[in-house]
């Protein structure tokens, strides 16, 4: 693999998103050029395209979930918390009994209990999450999602590789994609909302649109021939991603799915936003990533996780259901992480705080040995007392779930890189 | 002898050592029961003699519930107690027995129960949870009478009102609903959700009626949480207590402390003498605060060595007793040292 152009300057660090966000409404009226696309959005191309390919869905829980209230509950001891522990569809596992409609999704996921990430900082430890490397200032690493897009996209998919259905207004317009180019940057949809300015613009007709996009694709072709940078050819692949966005924007509608499908996945916004996910994997995006916020809980820990993680349960299993029922989760890796877990010791808020050392995530689907418990904590949780892992294990083995080979190395900027940190490997248990 | 609450002192601590999450007296005033994240109750005997450990007086442990206990009532007579837990469960327990057992469990909410109450004839008690659930239950047997469906989030509080015949429920929007417990109709709604707020960055729903208190003339009802929770998952906020018209339901006054105090106000009971107590904890300590239905602002203010989760006002009108984090139950007196 090899990556000549691409360096990690911030000239470059331009975002699919931030290029659509300051799309012109006349670019609306080069939909009409859609046609030329047509051949790879008709829905049987995409179903194709899915069949064939890996995808990545990650269920982001920002601020650092509690292990205790969601996959290592530790009832009747000093650390447990007031909730109880309840079975699961697998039997000998259980997990909190705020979950109880994921419990009967059990015999589909799989939980890693032994995390020791040694980062309590939210930004490092999102970091570390989603590159499985610690942050430093001598290197920035692609994350998660963009490397996903980058290895596993798939270029005549009409939707971008890597999208990210977050919360609240839209994403940070941050470099995730680092030394791979800002074609592998995210495309946020906040708050699950279509990206802005991808609408026909009415009062341009699609000869005009066509004229100007001629016009438009022959002065770009002149530039790049003499001053091809990674910065130019993002402009171009995001403005032909534009196009082929705008003949799919309804991919982004979830009130085109029925009703019932709403009403099942919870009248809330995380709910909606993992319909739209399932939405978005069945047209064929490579990674998608939805943020549920905010477990961030060092106040009245048990009233908010109470509130978050009864949304969570009710999307994500209808989730998980819908995409095993539908032929999807036997080809999409699913993660359910956060920055970090929450201390054992309940503080005096009824709080808990920022923990590292000995946390849990849920992992399903491809490459995914399902109903597995791996890794194993002590009585009351405060110790990893069995296969102890960090972030570097984790990208190894999201690598291998999807059948990418996390040893394998790639040249960027004059630097030989492997895919995933060369001090971790997989985590074999873990993976069918 | 009338209460000084400019006084306040701290005159006793019952230590049980794990953090304590609620505290009750009896009708006589002779125990203090407390329970605790380790999901017991605890009960300590006011006229026993001094123990030869003082840091460590002798207390009764009621052991039978799985889960934290955040209810405890206790019937007129004093002979029964009743406790909920995180689990659900109602339990009935004989109150003063050396060596109590459970008389009964009844499994009364799905998920959470938060809160009881005893009507004064001592024949019903009413519970709430996070199930969004009121239900009155027979003292006698155990049954459960009515629900009272009208709330549709989490209910924090229950209480009585001083002739029976109205039960308030309390939830997380800060719906306050009357209901004539006879007939299980809603009479009138409070609206106190000045002490909610959706925060929209975090996406949490915060806040709530987190205490229920009428005053002894009937003039006023207190509905005590926070305000201002500018960070719930943080802890920033501030206590406050609003003050309802009984009679017309208006709301006449939200009363918070002078100062920028960040915490919510747990609990809130009225003295015989017309001033409200209220026990406020989180990030800037714990404290006790007096205020006057008509005033804004606190006329006292005591603060305690810990963060405080629950009050209540012993029978003689003079003692505190405040549950705290720190597993310690600490018994104040408005009247002067010594």
């Amino acid at each position: 693999m090899r990556c000549s152009y691409a360096c990690n300057s911030p000239d470059h660090l331009l975002s699919r998103r931030q290029f659509l966000g300051n799309l012109g409404a006349g670019l609306g009226a080069a939909a009409g050029l859609g046609a030329g696309f047509a051949g790879f959005t008709a829905p049987a191309v995409s179903a194709e395209l899915a069949r064939n390919q890996r995808q990545v869905l990650v269920i982001w829980l920002a601020g650092g979930a509690s292990q205790l209230e969601t996959w290592d509950p530790k009832p009747k001891t000093d650390t447990g918390g007031p909730f109880r522990s309840i079975e699961t569809s697998v039997p000998g596992i259980r997990i909190s009994e705020l979950l109880p409609k994921t419990a009967m999704q059990m015999h589909r996921l799989a939980l890693l209990r032994s995390i020791n990430t040694h980062e309590d900082d939210h930004g490092k430890g999102h970091y570390l999450m989603h590159t499985g490397r610690a942050q430093t200032p001598a290197a920035v690493y692609p994350h998660l999602g963009s490397v996903m897009a980058r290895w596993l996209g798939d270029e005549r998919n009409p939707l971008p590789g890597y999208i990210h259905i977050t919360p609240g207004g839209g994403g940070k317009g941050s470099s995730e994609a680092a030394f791979l180019g800002p074609k592998y940057n995210p495309l946020y949809l906040g708050n699950g909302q279509a990206p802005a300015n991808t609408a026909d613009d009415p009062g341009l007709s699609p000869l005009g649109a066509s004229g100007r996009q001629a016009v438009r694709m022959h002065l770009s072709d002149r530039f790049a021939r003499r001053r091809r940078t990674a910065e130019t050819e993002a402009y171009t692949t995001t403005y032909e991603q534009a196009l082929k966005l705008m003949t799919r924007r309804d991919v982004f509608d979830v009130t085109k799915e029925p009703a019932a499908d709403l009403e099942r996945y919870g009248s809330h916004d995380f709910g909606r936003h993992c319909l739209l996910a399932r939405r978005l994997l069945e047209a064929g995006t490579t990674f998608v990533q939805v943020t549920h916020s905010n477990y961030d809980t060092h106040n009245e820990n048990f009233d908010f996780h109470l509130e978050q993680v009864g949304e969570f349960d009710q999307a994500f299993a209808s989730l998980i259901d819908d995409l095993a029922a539908r032929g999807l989760l036997q080809h999409t890796l699913v993660v359910v992480m956060s920055e970090f877990g929450r201390t054992p010791r309940i503080n005096y808020l009824y709080g808990r705080d920022h923990w590292s050392k000995a946390w849990s995530i849920c992992l399903a689907g491809a490459g995914i040995a399902p109903g597995n418990v791996v890794g194993k904590t002590n009585a009351n949780g405060t110790e990893v007392v069995d296969r102890e892992v960090g972030g570097g294990h984790l990208f190894h083995t999201y690598l291998r779930a999807v059948g990418l080979d996390p040893t394998e190395s790639f040249e960027a900027d004059g630097r030989v890189i492997q895919l995933a940190d060369p001090a971790a490997s997989a985590i074999d248990e873990l993976l069918a | 002898m009338a209460a000084e609450p400019e006084k306040t002192h701290i005159a006793r601590e019952l230590k049980h050592g794990q953090p304590l999450i609620t505290c009750r007296f009896d009708p006589t005033g002779r125990f203090v029961f407390a329970s605790s994240e380790d999901e017991t109750i605890q009960r300590w005997d006011l006229q026993a003699a001094p123990s030869a450990d003082p840091a460590h007086p002798k207390a009764v442990s009621f052991e039978g519930h799985n889960g934290w206990v955040y209810a405890v009532a206790i019937t007129p007579d004093g002979q029964t107690l009743l406790s909920g837990s995180s689990d659900g469960q109602l339990a009935w327990w004989p109150a003063v027995e050396e060596v109590p057992r459970p008389l009964r469990m009844v499994s009364a909410h799905r998920g959470w129960l938060r809160s009881l109450a005893v009507r004064p004839d001592g024949k019903q008690a009413a519970s709430c949870g996070n199930d969004a659930k009121v239900r009155l239950w027979s003292l006698d047997d155990g049954t459960c009478e009515l629900e009272l469906p009208g709330h549709s989030r989490p209910v924090y509080r229950v209480a009585y009102t001083p002739d029976g015949t109205s039960l308030l429920s309390a939830d997380l929007l800060g719906l306050i609903i009357q209901w004539d417990v006879r007939s299980g109709k809603e009479a009138r709604r409070f609206d106190a959700a000045k002490l909610h707020l959706y925060e929209r960055g975090q996406a949490v729903d915060y806040g709530g009626v987190r205490d229920l208190a009428l005053s002894h003339d009937g003039a006023h009802l207190a509905a005590s949480g926070l305000i201002n929770a500018s960070n719930p998952l943080g802890a920033v906020s501030n206590p406050a207590v609003l003050i309802f018209d009984w009679n017309t339901g208006e709301l006449k006054k939200l009363q918070h402390p002078k100062e920028d105090i960040k915490g919510v106000a747990w609990a809130v009971r009225f003295h015989p003498d017309g001033f409200a107590i209220l026990a406020s904890g989180g990030t800037g300590g714990g404290f006790l605060w007096f205020t006057r239905p008509a005033e804004d602002h606190e006329f006292f203010r005591f603060q305690l060595p810990n963060t405080v989760r629950d009050l209540d006002l012993h029978p003689d009108g003079i003692h505190i007793a405040t549950a705290h984090h720190d597993g310690i139950v600490r018994l104040c007196a408005m009247k002067a040292k010594g």
